[in-house]
């Protein structure tokens, strides 16, 4: 597969461990931000090859882990209104929220349809017009200019019934609120390539600029993320943090100019709340006001219970750095990827499933 | 986050592309890349083309990379031969 | 029956059961045992060891003990599959294919079928003619009877159009081990071709998932292709011989990585293997990309891994390639003397990570 196969090769990645471990003087401490960043991480058994030289820890850049309990909750009671039909990625299906999962609802009635793309929740509103068809939007900016072209070619082909639940959330304040946290110490930060693909390598220049951290955006192939961290190492070791771009065939300094104009056009940024980080102000993405026509709370406002997280659950901690899946003391007992507790478990880029799915453990034990 | 996988555009019809990639076939929306063509590669995001790729930036990552390689090849070789020629100093100074 | 449906009376012993039989099921399964049509199938078993006895005997004189020594193999499942009909094959197909497959895997020649439907009321009949049809042909191409059946209709909405239920015996030659609890460190693990193939044709035909492709399920009955294995075995006079073949498996649900993983615990070993050695077609991987899938773990429903000392690996290879069915056969690790259960799979870059079965299945994902 073009563009892919070649960013594998074995000869090439075994170069860039040669170059890192040889360049990196003084072990540091990297954060890879993005879920899909952890998974291809563990995946290709990059963590042990660079073991020694660079720790990497997991981040929170996963749109579902980062999910409020509460919102979630909101998706599973509008998918029990009758009649409506709730489209969403499979990534959310087994996301426990504080009574039960979205698969959970389906298997007692609920209409929960899982759909690759917006364009298939459109199709099941144009197939469906007596019945309203909601979309869960959740996802970073990579995700969000999809979500946004759908409504506006709902709105653009008279399809009425077309809803949206935007869950939608926005990159940079999260890694603001992490730093400011200041529970981990870091020296630099994998940057998430397709996110950046669409808002541009500019959008991080405050982390060095601000924090003093180098910041390497990367692509999702073995090479990609090797180079990146390699960029890294040159950068803690010369003392010069700066925003370097590892990901040059997608990544540019500006982005892509037509999504961002799309997603501005539909969405306009707000407080957002963020399961292990609180409520932070300017990270998240709600229709504007011309379009709460199609903002589902509106047209279907729903009750929920108080929200909880479950008992003992780490995963917010997992989320800010502070805490290593094995270090959270369910994992692997009480919480496995067949009962998860948390979404840092059930989400395919959750670093403690990436944990337990690479990692020696097998379920009860 | 954020599973984008490089595509061929095959065929263009207003705002969506047919893609193919391993030949699997699919229709995809190009409203975010309204400036792809047939013949390029466009990274694919739940059947939205999110970026044109650009080949001359793929092509010069890779020839970095190579050259980085034959760099770390070399250094090592040169640190191994630095071992040895200590060895041999440490064993001419015991024997004498 | 042209354009009928299935209503609850065909299922009701009636005069429209008995039609269903006489027009769909009997022509087309049709052997001297099964055109008796007695309540049971009677078959001559011979290869019966007299020691090998089930509970409750207490007397030699009970059980067959002509003809040569052997073992009988019984095996049973259930297919629910939807949608009926997919690109490579049919809920028919995969019927016999699995029961067939099941009976191979434990060494046996499988020599006869049962099929039992529960048929949801309304289904076309020209659907199920298919099904039946496809069942026909697969069980010939096999060798195999379909020798006794039932069918059972239910309301609408109380079956997802057609359930299918399997079980079959076969005889396991003496000299033929294999068991899931045989693997050895040493032992070199083979498949038989490219993996995924048949998960990802259902997947990618569902709702909200579609692509074109040349995805197709890879369903077939390896009894042959299992046959060509021990034969090339035999009577070598160079010390080898079937028992060299320590397990066999089909990774059907759960994919390549759950299967190995079940013949490690069971056997008490640990098994190494080399990604990049491991057969997957580009349709799939392509898929697999698009949708956020591992492979490793995807159904096959017509391929087979075997666990074989390292001495014969290659001739066993080479059968296999030679075989219709084994064409893309490939040698992909090996038995080690690590950690009991323990899969590691040594990746691209050459790291190793370890492999563990899923729990639930896999579902395609944005992030």
């Amino acid at each position: 597969m073009k563009y892919l196969d070649e960013f594998r090769d074995p000869k090439l990645a075994q170069g860039l461990v040669k170059y890192i471990r040889q360049r990196a003087v003084v072990p540091s401490t990297v954060m890879e931000f993005c879920g899909g960043h952890t998974h291809a991480i563990l995946r290709h058994g990059i963590r042990q090859l660079l073991s020694g030289s660079v720790t990497l820890l997991s981040g929170p850049g996963c749109p579902v882990c980062v999910t409020a309990a509460a919102d979630l909750d909101r998706a599973i009671a509008l998918a029990r209104v009758p009649g409506l039909i709730l489209a969403t990625f499979g990534d959310m299906l087994r996301v426990p929220g504080s009574y039960g999962s979205l698969r959970e609802a389906k298997a007692e009635g609920a209409d929960v349809r899982m759909v690759y793309s917006t364009q298939d929740a459109l199709a099941l509103a144009r197939d469906n017009p007596n019945h309203p068809v909601v979309f869960l939007g959740v996802g970073f900016e990579t995700t969000a200019p999809t979500v946004a072209a759908s409504l506006l070619q709902a709105e653009r082909e008279g399809i009425p019934n077309y809803y949206v639940q935007s869950l939608h959330k926005l990159t940079p304040p999260a890694m603001r609120a992490i730093l400011d946290g200041g529970e981990v110490a870091l020296s630099g930060i994998i940057g998430p390539g397709h996110v950046t693909t669409i808002i541009g390598s500019r959008s991080w220049e405050f982390l060095p600029q601000e924090y003093g951290i180098a910041c390497s955006v990367a692509g999702f192939e073995p090479l990609d993320i090797l180079r990146a961290v390699a960029l890294l190492v040159d950068m803690i070791t010369e003392e010069c943090p700066s925003v370097a771009n590892a990901y040059p065939r997608s990544v540019t300094q500006e982005g892509n100019r037509a999504a961002q104009e799309i997603m501005d056009r539909v969405f306009e940024v707000g407080p957002a709340e963020w399961r292990g980080l609180g409520i932070l102000p300017d990270s998240g993405l709600g229709l504007r006001a011309e379009f709460q026509h199609r903002d589902v709370l509106c047209a279907f406002p729903v009750d929920v219970g108080p929200s909880r997280e479950p008992p003992g659950c780490r995963c917010g901690d997992v989320l800010r750095g502070v805490l290593s899946p094995t270090e959270c003391p369910l994992f692997g007992g009480a919480c496995t990827p067949a009962a998860p507790k948390g979404p840092c478990m059930v989400s395919a880029e959750g670093a403690c499933a990436a944990y337990f799915r690479y990692g020696d453990y097998s379920d009860g034990k | 986050m954020c599973l984008a996988v490089p595509t061929l555009v095959t065929s263009i019809d207003g705002s969506m592309a047919r893609i193919e990639v391993g030949g699997v076939e699919r229709e995809i929306s190009i409203v975010l890349t309204p400036e792809a063509k047939v013949g390029d590669y466009v990274l694919i995001h739940t059947g939205y083309a999110i970026g044109v790729l650009a080949p001359e930036e793929a092509e010069e990552s890779l020839r970095l990379l190579r050259e980085l390689e034959e760099a770390a090849e070399l250094e090592e070789a040169r640190a191994q031969a630095e071992l040895r020629h200590d060895e041999v100093d440490e064993r001419g100074l015991e024997t004498t | 029956m042209g354009n009928e449906r299935i209503r609850l009376a065909h299922g009701s012993g009636g005069r429209l059961s008995h039609d269903l039989i006489e027009q769909v099921f009997a022509p087309r399964f049709s052997n001297a045992i099964l055109d008796r049509m007695d309540d049971a199938a009677v078959l001559e078993i011979t290869g019966y060891r007299p020691e090998d006895r089930p509970e409750g005997f207490t007397s030699d004189s009970q059980l067959p003990t002509s003809g040569l020594p052997g073992k009988l193999a019984f095996t049973t499942d259930s297919y629910v599959v939807s949608p009926t009909t997919f690109p490579g094959g049919d809920i028919g197909k995969l019927a016999v294919c699995g029961t067939v497959n099941d009976l191979a895997m434990g060494g046996a020649r499988p020599l006869y079928l049962s099929a039992g439907f529960i048929i949801e009321e309304g289904l076309p009949m020209d659907e199920l003619e298919g099904i039946v049809d496809s069942m026909a042909r697969t069980a010939k191409q096999a060798h195999v009877a379909i020798v006794t059946g039932d069918t059972k209709v239910v309301g609408r909405g109380q079956a997802d159009r057609v359930f299918i239920n399997t079980a079959g015996v076969g005889i396991v030659p003496p000299e033929v081990t294999v068991s899931g609890r045989n693997a050895r460190p040493g032992d070199i693990v083979l498949v038989s071709g490219t993996l995924g193939d048949h998960g990802m044709a259902i997947l990618t035909q569902r709702e909200g998932l579609q692509f074109t492709s040349p995805l197709a399920s890879d369903c077939a009955p390896l009894n042959g292709l299992v046959e060509a294995i021990f034969a090339s075995l035999r009577s070598t006079g160079d010390g080898c011989c079937e028992a060299d073949v320590h397990c066999l498996r089909d990774p059907t649900r759960g994919g390549l990585v759950t299967a190995i993983k079940e013949l490690a615990l069971a056997s008490e070993v640990g098994v190494e293997l080399d990604e990049s050695s491991i057969p997957i077609g580009d349709a799939v991987r392509a898929a697999c990309e698009l949708l956020g899938l591992d492979p490793l773990y995807v159904a096959n429903e017509g391929k087979l891994i075997a666990l074989v000392a390292p001495g014969v690996a290659q001739r066993v290879l080479a059968a296999m390639r030679r075989h219709p069915y084994g064409g893309d056969a490939a040698a992909i690790g090996e038995v080690t003397s690590g950690r009991a259960g323990q899969v590691v799979i040594r990746t691209e870059l050459g790291a190793k990570r370890i492999a563990n079965m899923l729990t639930g299945e896999q579902l395609p994902r944005i992030c």
